[in-house]
C-alpha cells in the first residue's frame, strides 16, 4: 500500500485498582489484585459474586454534570481515558485538520449497565411487558446504540474523521486499535483516538455468565479468585475499565518530537467458526491470527520478548491459548514469558484487549513483565512460563498480545518498540 | 493490495419484500411496507406504525436448534446471508475457510431477546436467565453466527455507528479484500420492534407520531416530523474482482469509493461533516460529481437534518444537479440494516436502469433537490452514491459503480 | 405422598423447550443411551437444560455430575437421585 506506519504516542487507562496509567502500572508491577466481592448491587442470588470493580467518581475525574447524566458508565470511562491519553501525548489536536483525526472505541456489551437499570424502571421491576416510555430517561437512545461511546470521545477531543465503535465481543479492545491502525496506514486518518471501554458489572451480565458457568464461583477468596493458567482455575472474574491510545502516523509523530511508546506493527483477526462460546482445544484459528500478525510485522517468533495472554482463567480458554502459542511460536513458546493481567484486573470483556495493550506497552517502557497473580498450582496442560506471582525484570521490546472472544473471534497484535531500531 | 471489490450476491429481508426479487418489485413500484405494529400492542405509545418484515417464518429456513438461541434479527441475518451466498453461486464448504470473512454492522443487538431475559431476571430471578443470553443479544452475534453456520474463519468484524454502520461495515469488508481475503459477507440486519426497543427509540426524539402509514415518514417534505422504525436489512457478498471473474460470477457492481466523517461538536460553528464525507467518497472513487447518476439519501425526516443533507448535496452537485431518492420512505429506517439495504437498492438500480421513488413526499422547494417522487424514473445508471447518517453525528458515503467490462 | 419422578418424556420436553429440536435428528425414538452430542445438544444446550430441570423440580444438580451425564439415561438417573435426596431431606 505505502509505508505509513502507526505508533502509540499517548496512553490513558482506568482499570480496577486505580485511575490513570501510574496506578495501573503500580498494581501490575507489584502483582496486586483488584478483584473483590461485588459492591455495586446485592449479589446474593448469583453463583459468582466477585468482580474487579473500579472506585470511580466521574465528577472527580473531570466530567461535567451533564456529561455524567447523559453517559453510561462505560462511556464515562472512555472519555476520561481519552482525555488522559491526549494529555499524555502532548498532541495539540486543535492544530490538526479535524477530519484527519478519527475515533474507534471497542466495547463488547455497550451500555449494559445503563440498560439494565433503565429496563428495571420502565418495566416496573419486570412486571410490565409493555414497558412505560413515560419513565424512560432522555438519553436512553445513547444506551441502546453504543456508537454513542465513539461520539462522546469524538466530542471530547474534537475529532471529525472516521468514527465508529468496534464490537467483536471480548476481542473488541484489540480489534478497535487494529481498525485504527488500518485507517492510519491506508491514509484515511493521521491520528486515531483508539481504545475500548466496558462497564458490565450489572445483574444481567452476572446472570448470563452464571447461566453458562463461565464466571468463577470462588466467592470465599475474592482477591485470589482470578486464576489464569492455574490448575484450580474455574472461571473468569468479571471486570470493568477502559484504555484509550493516541495513534499517529509515525513520521508525523517523529517530526513533532513525540514520545513513541511503540509501533503497532502487526495485527490480525480470525474466527473459529465453531461455536458462540466454545473453543476447540487445538487453538488453530488463534495460531493463524498470530502467524499473520507476525508476518505483517516482519517479526520472527523468536523475536517476541513477551506474550500478553488472553488468560481468562476458564478451563477451556487457557488450554486453547497455550496450544495456540505452541502452534504459532514453536519452541520459542517455552522460552518466552507469558502472563495474564486478568489475574489482577479481571476480565472487562471488550475493554480488556485495550487494557492489555496498555500493559504490554508499559512492559516495554519499564522492561518489566507483569506477572500472573494467583498462579500456585501447575496445570499439566498449561506448561509454559506464565511468570507466576511476581513481576520480572526483562528486556522487552517486542510484544505479542492476543484475545479470544464469544462469537469465535481470535485476534493478535504485535507491538514493536523503538529500541531495536527500524525494521 | 488495491484489489477492486465487487458485489456478487445479495440477500434481502425488508418490510416491503422478503427476498431481493420481492423487495425490488415492491420498491421500484413504490409499494410501502409500513403499517400498524403487529409484534406488540402499540396503543399506549405515541407511534403505532412500523416497517415489519412480512411472512418470515424462521422454522422454514433454519435448524430448530438455532431458534432458542437467536433473536429475530439474527434469524433474518442468517437467512439473508444464505440467500446472498446462493445468489452469488458460492457453496461455502467448497471455499477454504480462511478465505471467507464476515463483517456486519449492528446497532442495538438482539434487543427483543434481551427484553425477555431482563424480564425474567427482574421478575423471577437470575436463575431464570437463559444460557443463550450471554451472546444472543450482543452486537457481535450476527457476524459470529454467520461465521459458524458457513464455516468462515477469515478476518471478521462488527461495527456500530448507528445508521451509518451499514456503509462502514461494507468499507471494512472492502479493506479486508484489499488485504488479501477473497470474499467477505457483509451488510447489516436489525430488528428491535419490541416494547423495550420502542421505548429506547422514542427517547431519541426522532420518531414520528400517528396512525397514517402514508403521512408518518416524510423525508424532505414540509410535513417531515420524524421517522418510522423498520426492521430487516441486507447481506451482501463482496468479492475480489479477479476472484469473481475467474469463477464467472454475475457482478452487480463495484464498491468504488467510501469515506466517513463525524459532525463537529455542538457550538463549534463549523459546518456539518456530511459534505466532506461525500466529497471524500467521490475522490476515493476517482469520480467527479457530474459522473454520479443518482443519490440514495439518508432521509432523516427531521427538518433540520433534511436541510443539512439537502445543502450538502446542493453544495457538491449543484441545485437540482442529480436525481435523489429515499426508498426508505417505503420501509422506515432500519438502523444498522438501512445503509446495506440502500446499497442493494443502488446496485439494483444500476442493473435495471430504474430509480425507485420516494413515496408520499413533496420536496420542500427550498431544498433545491431533484427528488424522485411518485413514479419510478427510468434512466441509465452507472454510478450511484449512498449516504447514511448515524445518531450523534456519524456520516458515511459509498460510491457504487456498474461493473466495467 | 406423591413421588416426583423424572422420565425420558420429561427430558425430551425440556430439551425441546430449551434447546430446540430438528427434523433430521429424531429424539422421539430410543435415545436413552445416545450421546447428547450425537443428538445435536452441545454444552450450552445442556447447561440450559440443566437449569430448566433445576427450576422446574426445585433441585440443584451438582456441577461435576452434570458434566459427566453425557447420555439421557445418565442425566435422568442423576435427576432422580437428586429428587430422592430432596425428599429424604
Amino acid at each position: 500500500m505505502n509505508d505509513r506506519r502507526a505508533v502509540i504516542t499517548g496512553i490513558g487507562v482506568i482499570a480496577p485498582g486505580g485511575i490513570g496509567v501510574k496506578e495501573f502500572w503500580s498494581l501490575l508491577s507489584e502483582g496486586r489484585t483488584a478483584t473483590r466481592g461485588i459492591t455495586f448491587f446485592d449479589p446474593s442470588q448469583f453463583r459468582s459474586r466477585v468482580a474487579a470493580e473500579i472506585d470511580f467518581d466521574p465528577l472527580a475525574s473531570g466530567l461535567g454534570p451533564q456529561e455524567v447524566r447523559r453517559m453510561d458508565r462505560a462511556a464515562q470511562l472512555a472519555v476520561v481515558a481519552a482525555r488522559e491519553a491526549v494529555a499524555d501525548s502532548g498532541l495539540e489536536i486543535d492544530r490538526l485538520s479535524p477530519y484527519r483525526v478519527g475515533v474507534t472505541i471497542g466495547s463488547a456489551v455497550g451500555a449494559t449497565m445503563g440498560l439494565d437499570q433503565e429496563y428495571r424502571v420502565v418495566s416496573d421491576g419486570g412486571r410490565l411487558d409493555l414497558v412505560d416510555h413515560g419513565y424512560a430517561v432522555p438519553h436512553l437512545y445513547n444506551y441502546l446504540v453504543p456508537s454513542s461511546f465513539a461520539a462522546e470521545v469524538a466530542w471530547a477531543v474534537d475529532a471529525q474523521g472516521p468514527c465508529t465503535v468496534v464490537s467483536t465481543g471480548c476481542t473488541s479492545g484489540l480489534d478497535a486499535v487494529g481498525h485504527a491502525v488500518e485507517l492510519i496506514r491506508e491514509g484515511s486518518a493521521d491520528v486515531m483516538i483508539a481504545g475500548a471501554s466496558d462497564a458490565p458489572i450489572s445483574p444481567i451480565t452476572m446472570a448470563c455468565f452464571d447461566a453458562i458457568k463461565a464466571t468463577t464461583p470462588l466467592n470465599d477468596a475474592p482477591g485470589e479468585a482470578s486464576r489464569p493458567f492455574d490448575g484450580t482455575r474455574n472461571g473468569f472474574v468479571l471486570g470493568e475499565g477502559s484504555a484509550v491510545f493516541i495513534l499517529e502516523e509515525r513520521e508525523a509523530a517523529k517530526r513533532r518530537g513525540a514520545h513513541i511508546y511503540a509501533e503497532v506493527s502487526g495485527y490480525a483477526s480470525r474466527c473459529n467458526a465453531f461455536h458462540m462460546t466454545g473453543l476447540r482445544p487445538d487453538g488453530v484459528e488463534m495460531a493463524e491470527a498470530i502467524g499473520v500478525a507476525l508476518a505483517e510485522a516482519g517479526t520472527a517468533a523468536a523475536e517476541i520478548d513477551y506474550v500478553n495472554a488472553h488468560g481468562s482463567g476458564t478451563k477451556q480458554n487457557d488450554r486453547h491459548e497455550t496450544a495456540a502459542f505452541k502452534k504459532s511460536l514453536g519452541e520459542h513458546a517455552y522460552r518466552v514469558p507469558v502472563s495474564s493481567i486478568k489475574s489482577m484486573v479481571g476480565h472487562s470483556l471488550g475493554a480488556i484487549g485495550s487494557i492489555e495493550i496498555a500493559a504490554s506497552v508499559l512492559a516495554m517502557e519499564n522492561n518489566v513483565v507483569p506477572p500472573t497473580a494467583n498462579l500456585h498450582t501447575p496445570d499439566p496442560e498449561c506448561d509454559l512460563d506464565y511468570v507466576p506471582l511476581t513481576a520480572r525484570e526483562w528486556p522487552t521490546d517486542t510484544v505479542l498480545t492476543v484475545g479470544s472472544g464469544f462469537g469465535g473471534f481470535q485476534s493478535a497484535m504485535v507491538l514493536t518498540g523503538e529500541k531495536r531500531g527500524t525494521r | 493490495m488495491n484489489a477492486r471489490t465487487v458485489v456478487t450476491g445479495m440477500g434481502i429481508a425488508a418490510p416491503n419484500g422478503l427476498g431481493a426479487e420481492d423487495f425490488w418489485t415492491a420498491t421500484r413500484n413504490g409499494r410501502s411496507g409500513i403499517g400498524p405494529v403487529s409484534r406488540f400492542d402499540p396503543a399506549q405509545y405515541p407511534l403505532r406504525l412500523a416497517g415489519e418484515v412480512p411472512g418470515f417464518v424462521a422454522e422454514d429456513h433454519l435448524p430448530g436448534r438455532l431458534l432458542p438461541q437467536t433473536d429475530r434479527m439474527t434469524r433474518l441475518a442468517l437467512v439473508a446471508a444464505d440467500w446472498a451466498l446462493t445468489d452469488a453461486g458460492i457453496t461455502p464448504d467448497e471455499v477454504p475457510a480462511f478465505d471467507m470473512g464476515v463483517v456486519t454492522s449492528s446497532s442495538s443487538g438482539g434487543f427483543e431477546f434481551g427484553q425477555g431475559e431482563l424480564q425474567k431476571l427482574w421478575s423471577k430471578g437470575s436463575r431464570y436467565v437463559s444460557a443463550y443470553q450471554s451472546f444472543a443479544w450482543f452486537y457481535a452475534v450476527n457476524s459470529g453466527q454467520i461465521s459458524i453456520r458457513n464455516g468462515m474463519k477469515g478476518p471478521s468484524s462488527v461495527l456500530v455507528s448507528d445508521q451509518a454502520g451499514g456503509l462502514d461495515a461494507v468499507a471494512q469488508a472492502r479493506r479486508q479484500i484489499r488485504k488479501g481475503t477473497p470474499m467477505i459477507v457483509t451488510g447489516g440486519v436489525d430488528a428491535s420492534i419490541c416494547p423495550w426497543g420502542w421505548v429506547a427509540q422514542l427517547a431519541s426524539g426522532r420518531l414520528s407520531t400517528g396512525d397514517d402509514p402514508r403521512r408518518a415518514y416524510l423525508p424532505f417534505d414540509a410535513h417531515a416530523h420524524g421517522h418510522v422504525p423498520g426492521e430487516g436489512g441486507a447481506i451482501l457478498l463482496l468479492e475480489n474482482v479477479e476472484n469473481a471473474r475467474s469463477r464467472g460470477a454475475r457482478i452487480y457492481g463495484e464498491i468504488a469509493g467510501y469515506a466517513a466523517t463525524f459532525d463537529p461538536r455542538a457550538g463549534s460553528g463549523r459546518e456539518p461533516g456530511l459534505r466532506t464525507a461525500i466529497e471524500l467518497a467521490l475522490a476515493d472513487a476517482e469520480v467527479r460529481p457530474e459522473d454520479v447518476d443518482v443519490i440514495f439519501a439518508d432521509a432523516a425526516a427531521i427538518p433540520e437534518m433534511d436541510r443539512v443533507e439537502a445543502e450538502a448535496i446542493a453544495a457538491v452537485f449543484g441545485p437540482y444537479g442529480v436525481p435523489v431518492t429515499a426508498p426508505k420512505s417505503m420501509t422506515g429506517r432500519l438502523y444498522s440494516g438501512a445503509a446495506a439495504l440502500d446499497l442493494a437498492s443502488a446496485l439494483l438500480s444500476i442493473s435495471t436502469g430504474v430509480i425507485p421513488p420516494t413515496t408520499n413526499v413533496e420536496a420542500v422547494p427550498d431544498y433545491r433537490l431533484d427528488l424522485v417522487t411518485d413514479e419510478p424514473r427510468s434512466t441509465p445508471i452507472r454510478t450511484a452514491l449512498v449516504v447514511a447518517r448515524g445518531h450523534g453525528g456519524f456520516n458515511s458515503a459509498v460510491v457504487v459503480q456498474a461493473p466495467s467490462d | 405422598m406423591s413421588t416426583k419422578n423424572f422420565t425420558l418424556d420429561d427430558l425430551k420436553r425440556i430439551l425441546r423447550e430449551g434447546a430446540g429440536s430438528d427434523d433430521d435428528i429424531d429424539i422421539d425414538g430410543d435415545i436413552l443411551d445416545a450421546g447428547f452430542e450425537q443428538l445435536g445438544y452441545e454444552s450450552l444446550a445442556l447447561l440450559e437444560t440443566g437449569s430448566r430441570i433445576e427450576r422446574e423440580y426445585g433441585i440443584t444438580l451438582d456441577e461435576p455430575s452434570l458434566v459427566d451425564a453425557t447420555t439421557p439415561r445418565a442425566l435422568i438417573a442423576l435427576v432422580n437421585a437428586h429428587l430422592a435426596d430432596s425428599l429424604a431431606a
